[in-house]
């Protein structure tokens, strides 16, 4: 890795990332997602490690189009995207400005640490998840799955309006 | 090449591959909105873990074969899935009782293989398995629905247990491969998943007011082939379906 030929700071790297949308929810930037794992330097080429979220994420293929592009219009001359699996994605690297902006979009932001989502227990009281449209705790599962793999579907007792929550993963 | 990391990987591959189109055949035929988006959800993930799997595979064997070429140009004898996850889709009952079974194992498996002796396996199991606890739980969920639901719901759940449970031995037979995967580290014997699957999928069903079948049932070497290519008819329509367009416009792309 030779340094001193980047034209950039990682910072400014960085920056241009965080004004990358995610494709299906705009208001995350792949920054907020957590997807970013590592931005380096290799010559002239700036090249940019990501976490893939769900395995059969459809929007994986043009998340990595979308921060090759913006760094491309940015002036940096070769853009290159590493994949690394291992450890994999969670949404406890999701920044609580994420977090904030999916409620802002009516979206419940993942309401519990995901450290032990992998287990097999059926959790019929399951985590609390607040109506992110009027602020009750009333709320009930109506789906496991919603519109994309990532979100389950609620629905709010009190206000009586179905929403998405952005599953702990 | 490592032959029996190969054969492994195709397994794996396959039976997720496989599975996730019998599923994404449900797409806007699901017997509500919420069990269509489930189905087709479920068939997104193993589809996407398939990928995985199939593009190890491909680099393991060294011939150049991508993902694609190992899904869309091999034929049945070739195919390394388990019969479980090419049975028909049958009514929901079957539908849910074939998903669960396979879940457990499915989950019981990946745990085990997190802590591979190849941390290429190791990583995509990690990815695999947060996906997969979320499955069991909701096959776990709605198994209970259905048994302990009406007097209809509860028989024909057990029906379709009783029927896919004769294809569930074969997850758990040691072959060769098996061995020389376990022997390295790179794989669990299956036949040590039993005991947590059983006890899982026992308390489960007790939970739905339905009956565990006899451990026997599921041994019966009838229903075994899957892994060494003997499938049953079911596969050829399959395959007919899923790589027509590949094999009618040769190396079309999107």
């Amino acid at each position: 890795m030779n340094v001193s030929a980047s034209p950039y700071t990682i910072d400014e790297v960085m920056h241009w990332l965080s004004q990358v949308p995610d494709p299906e929810i705009p208001v995350l930037s792949v920054v907020d997602l957590g997807l970013i794992r590592d931005v380096a330097w290799d010559g002239r080429a700036c090249v940019v490690t990501i976490t893939p979220t769900y395995s059969g994420c459809p929007a994986m293929q043009e998340i990595s189009a979308d921060i090759k592009n913006t760094l491309l219009a940015h002036g940096i001359e070769q853009v290159r995207i590493e994949t690394r699996l291992a450890p994999a994605w969670t949404t406890d690297w999701m920044t609580p400005k994420g977090h904030e902006a999916l409620r802002g979009f009516g979206i419940a932001p993942p309401g519990e640490k995901a450290i032990d989502v992998s287990g097999i227990t059926r959790r019929a009281a399951g985590v609390v998840v607040p109506c992110p449209l009027c602020g009750s705790s009333h709320t009930r599962l109506i789906s496991h799955f919603g519109s994309t793999s990532c979100k389950a579907l609620y629905r709010c007792s009190d206000c009586r309006e179905p929403f998405d929550y952005f599953k702990a993963h | 090449m490592d032959h029996a990391l190969f054969q492994y990987l195709l397994r794996l591959g396959d039976t997720t591959l496989i599975l996730s189109h019998r599923l994404s055949e449900l797409t806007g035929h699901g017997p509500a909105l919420e069990e269509d988006l489930a189905m087709t959800n479920v068939a997104l993930d193993l589809l996407g873990q398939s990928r995985r799997w199939l593009t190890l595979a491909g680099e393991v064997e060294g011939r150049s074969r991508d993902e694609d070429q190992l899904a869309y140009l091999r034929d049945a004898p070739e195919f390394r899935n388990y019969l479980l996850v090419e049975r028909p889709n049958g009514h929901y009952g079957d539908i849910i009782a074939r998903q669960f079974l396979f879940d457990v194992w499915h989950y019981f498996l990946l745990k085990e293989l997190c802590s591979s002796s190849d941390e290429r396996v190791a990583a995509i199991a990690g990815k695999s398995l947060k996906e997969v606890g979320y499955h069991v739980r909701r096959s776990s969920d709605i198994i209970v629905r259905l048994g302990d639901g009406t007097a209809e719901s509860h028989a024909r759940m057990q029906e379709a247990v009783d029927d896919a449970w004769r294809f569930a031995g074969e997850l758990f037979a040691d072959d060769e491969i098996v061995a020389a995967m376990a022997d390295r580290r790179a794989a669990p014997r299956h036949s040590q998943l039993w005991p947590a699957w059983f006890e899982h999928v026992r308390s489960t069903l007790q939970e739905a007011t339905l009956r565990a079948p006899d451990a026997d049932g599921a041994n019966h070497p009838a229903y075994r082939g899957g892994t060494s290519g003997r499938h049953t008819e079911a596969l050829g329509y399959i395959l007919a379906e899923m790589q027509h367009l590949q094999r009618a416009y040769p190396g079309a792309a999107w």
